[in-house]
């Protein structure tokens, strides 16, 4: 059968659930052993987890929160969930021992350097916190002598997640400082001190104030930031305005909302569609992405241009379509569509 | 060509096209769980009957094991080729975002190479179906399956052409996206092809060492009885496979088109011409597993991306809205629908008598809209 069919026999990397827990009420947390086809990661990088909901292979990336020295190879991730989520939702409810997912190797460049940087500052928000825990638990099993801050903003401290992990950290490493920053107007004004991280307790949104909590001398750092835009853009502008060297990012976009509501209409044609193959881009035009694909200067391969032969069918990296014929939207992961009836909603990353 | 269809205005066209839209969203939407189980279930039978085959192949000096091993490779071929390689070639699992099942890059255990099936099968016979000249399913170019095309000598032989046809089967396949016939007549060059016909010689010669030397070899002393299972397992599919595409679109009652008829069609009209096109085969529910479903031609002609074995659900709103409209809806059992193809076959062999006008019969769908209209329609729907 390995003479006609060989992606039956294809290597897959694959991995068991071996604990879960529940940080928080709006996360998940699972320990995983992949099998003999894993090579391994760098702190910070992900990892693209595959489950089977209702008949469809899911796909999404998280990052692994554990140190890249972990025994066995053994994977921690922690995952948010989102209202819209369909992934994050169903790990969190059914995730248990014993399930098995698809994994894909560890990709990413928001990686510590193989020669370490004396001072390192760590900035999260959100679910941002996993590829920098990552980091964090790295440099601490490695004793790593310098200096490190570690600064993380959650909405409010039901929220915030591994706040024990982090104090036995603090605990441990004197060189360590750790502070965290609640974001919902409510909860960081009332209570200074809160019992858990002593006075490392901040207030509001990123300011440079807040760098130095953690770090007088943060402009000396290799600084890494992962969270949702506007967190990015908030570390960038005080950098910016010292001089420094730009921090090294990365960001998530939250999954997207439904679309049902919206008639769909050329005039409200927004983002933009990256042809990650050719390394082009144009901005969303409305119309389906074959004929924005061959107004970009790309020769897609192609049939019937009417859904119907599959000849254009190509692999989407992340975005949602609409698919003109029977209007559904798609999810806002990496999958197949025919792009001859599918239009962009948003930004959409295809592979050509 | 006994069955007259109806002349509809284009209004009524359009809203028969957005019936049949409106079944295919609600089914696509519908798609999930229960869809891949049954393609996985059917994988695994497929595999079950393949290794259970070349398995009681081994022992095949008892005559049983050779019977049950040949009769369970045959059937494990007829499932790969039809209701698990073809279907899954038209992408209609691509939404289970299975690696294994995705139809760019499904390869199948028959020696057509899966990437030139695409092309002429996914792409020019399901977009151009029954269209003389563009459609090359009528007739794979070898025989005279529509009065359209002028009568020659040549045609003499259709029936023995078609015979030879059915028995090699998959290599007639396997030939078909080189359109022999357009090198025979001077219009391609054997160069052109060059990059095709190594494809093709690659995927042969793959099939002929696994069937016909590497497991008779295994088997040793079996040698030759594993051969002859393989090659009767081999014919058995050629053959099975033969007689239901060729029910597809040749029974009495189904039409062709001319180009002219299908230039400027709308979405509308380009159902009605699949409908017309096309006939089903009645049968119970085995009979259509092992057809592939291909048995709904019909069904499968108007919604090629949705999984075949949706169609007997379908067929019976299709067949509501068919009615409706006064459209014709060919179906029958095997043996009426394939004996009709038979003497078409044969029919078609003899030239036509003089005064008997060879033209078509098929209902002319009226004149279209402009094909860039309609792709406006498309992108603003």
């Amino acid at each position: 059968m390995e003479l006609v069919r060989p992606l039956l026999v294809k290597r897959e990397v694959r991995a068991e659930v071996t604990t879960m827990r529940q940080q928080t009420d709006k996360s998940v947390t699972l320990t995983l052993r992949p099998n003999k086809n894993w090579q391994g990661l760098r702190a910070g990088q992900f990892v693209n987890l595959s489950v089977e909901i209702e008949g469809v292979r899911e796909t999404r990336p998280y990052s692994p929160a554990g140190s890249e020295h972990a025994a066995g190879h053994a994977l921690e991730l922690t995952i948010s969930t989102h209202p819209e989520g369909k992934v994050s939702r169903y790990l969190r409810e059914r995730a248990r021992p014993g399930m098995i997912v698809g994994l894909s190797e560890a990709q990413g460049e928001f990686v510590l350097p193989a020669q370490r940087a004396q001072r390192v500052l760590l900035i999260s928000g959100g679910s941002g916190v996993t590829p920098v825990m990552a980091m964090l638990r790295t440099l601490c099993e490695e004793g790593h002598a310098g200096e490190i801050g570690f600064l993380n903003y959650a909405r409010s401290p039901e929220l915030a997640l591994y706040d024990a992990e982090l104090n036995a950290l603090a605990e441990g490493h004197k060189n360590l400082h750790v502070a965290r920053g609640f974001t919902r107007a409510s909860a960081g004004a009332g209570s200074p001190g809160d019992p858990r991280l002593g006075d490392s307790r901040l207030k509001g949104r990123f300011d440079r104030e807040h760098a130095r909590a953690v770090m007088s001398e943060y402009g000396e750092a290799a600084t890494f930031v992962c969270g949702p835009p506007a967190l990015i853009e908030a570390v960038r502008a005080v950098w910016r305005e010292d001089g420094l060297q730009e921090p090294t990012v990365e960001t998530f976009t939250p999954p997207a909302p439904h679309f049902n509501a919206l008639q769909f209409d050329k005039e409200q044609a927004t983002g933009m569609v990256s042809f990650a193959a050719s390394g082009r881009e144009a901005a969303n035009s409305g119309l389906p992405l074959l004929e924005q694909a061959e107004d970009a200067g790309l020769t897609p391969e192609h049939g019937c241009r009417m859904g119907i032969c599959n000849t254009c069918s190509c692999r989407k990296r992340s975005g949602t379509v609409r698919n003109v014929i029977t209007g559904e939207y798609s999810s806002a992961g990496d999958e197949q569509i025919r792009i001859c009836v599918s239009v962009p909603v948003g930004d959409v990353a295809l592979e050509l | 060509m006994s069955k007259t269809a109806p002349n509809l205005t284009p209004e009524q066209l359009e809203s028969f096209g957005e019936e049949l839209d409106a079944l295919c969203a609600r089914v696509t939407a519908d798609l999930g769980q229960r869809d891949a189980d049954y393609i996985n279930k059917v994988i695994r039978a497929q595999r079950g009957l393949e290794v259970a085959g070349r398995a009681l192949l081994f022992v095949s000096f008892l005559p049983p094991a050779w019977l049950a091993g040949t009769a369970a490779l045959s059937v494990s071929k007829i499932l790969d080729n039809m209701e698990i390689g073809h279907n899954v070639m038209h992408g209609q699992y691509d939404w289970m975002n299975d690696a294994r099942l995705n139809g760019k890059t499904f390869e199948w255990d028959t020696a057509c190479p899966a990437d030139q099936w695409r092309h002429s099968h996914n792409y020019m016979h399901h977009t151009y179906t029954n269209i003389v000249g563009k459609d090359r399913d009528i007739g794979y170019g070898i025989l005279r399956m529509s009065e359209d095309e002028r009568w020659r000598p040549y045609y003499l032989g259709n029936p023995l052409y078609a015979a030879l046809l059915a028995i090699f089967f998959q290599y007639g396949v396997a030939l078909h996206d080189l359109e022999t016939e357009q090198i025979a007549a001077g219009k391609a060059s054997l160069r052109d092809k060059r990059g095709m016909m190594k494809d093709i010689w690659g995927k042969v010669r793959g099939q002929t060492l696994k069937d016909y030397v590497l497991f008779p070899l295994l088997s040793g002393p079996s040698f030759p009885l594993v051969l002859a299972g393989n090659a009767t397992a081999n014919l058995a599919r050629n053959l099975w496979s033969f007689t239901i595409i060729f029910c597809g679109h040749f029974p009495d009652g189904t039409h062709e088109f001319t180009e002219e008829e299908a230039e400027n069609e709308t979405r509308g009209e380009w159902y009605y011409r699949q409908l017309l096109g096309s006939a089903n085969l009645t049968g119970g529910k085995l009979f259509h597993v092992m057809a592939g479903n291909l048995s709904y031609q019909i069904e499968h002609h108007l919604f090629p991306g949705i999984p075949a074995h949706r169609y007997t659900e379908i067929s019976k709103e299709v067949r509501e809205i068919t009615e409706r409209y006064g459209i014709p809806y060919n179906t029958g059992p095997l043996h009426k629908q394939f004996g009709s193809v038979v003497r078409k076959i044969v029919k078609l062999a003899i030239p036509p008598l003089p005064g008997r006008g060879s033209g078509p019969d098929a209902a002319k769908p009226p004149a279209g809209r402009e094909r860039a209209e309609e792709r406006q329609l498309l992108a603003t729907a």
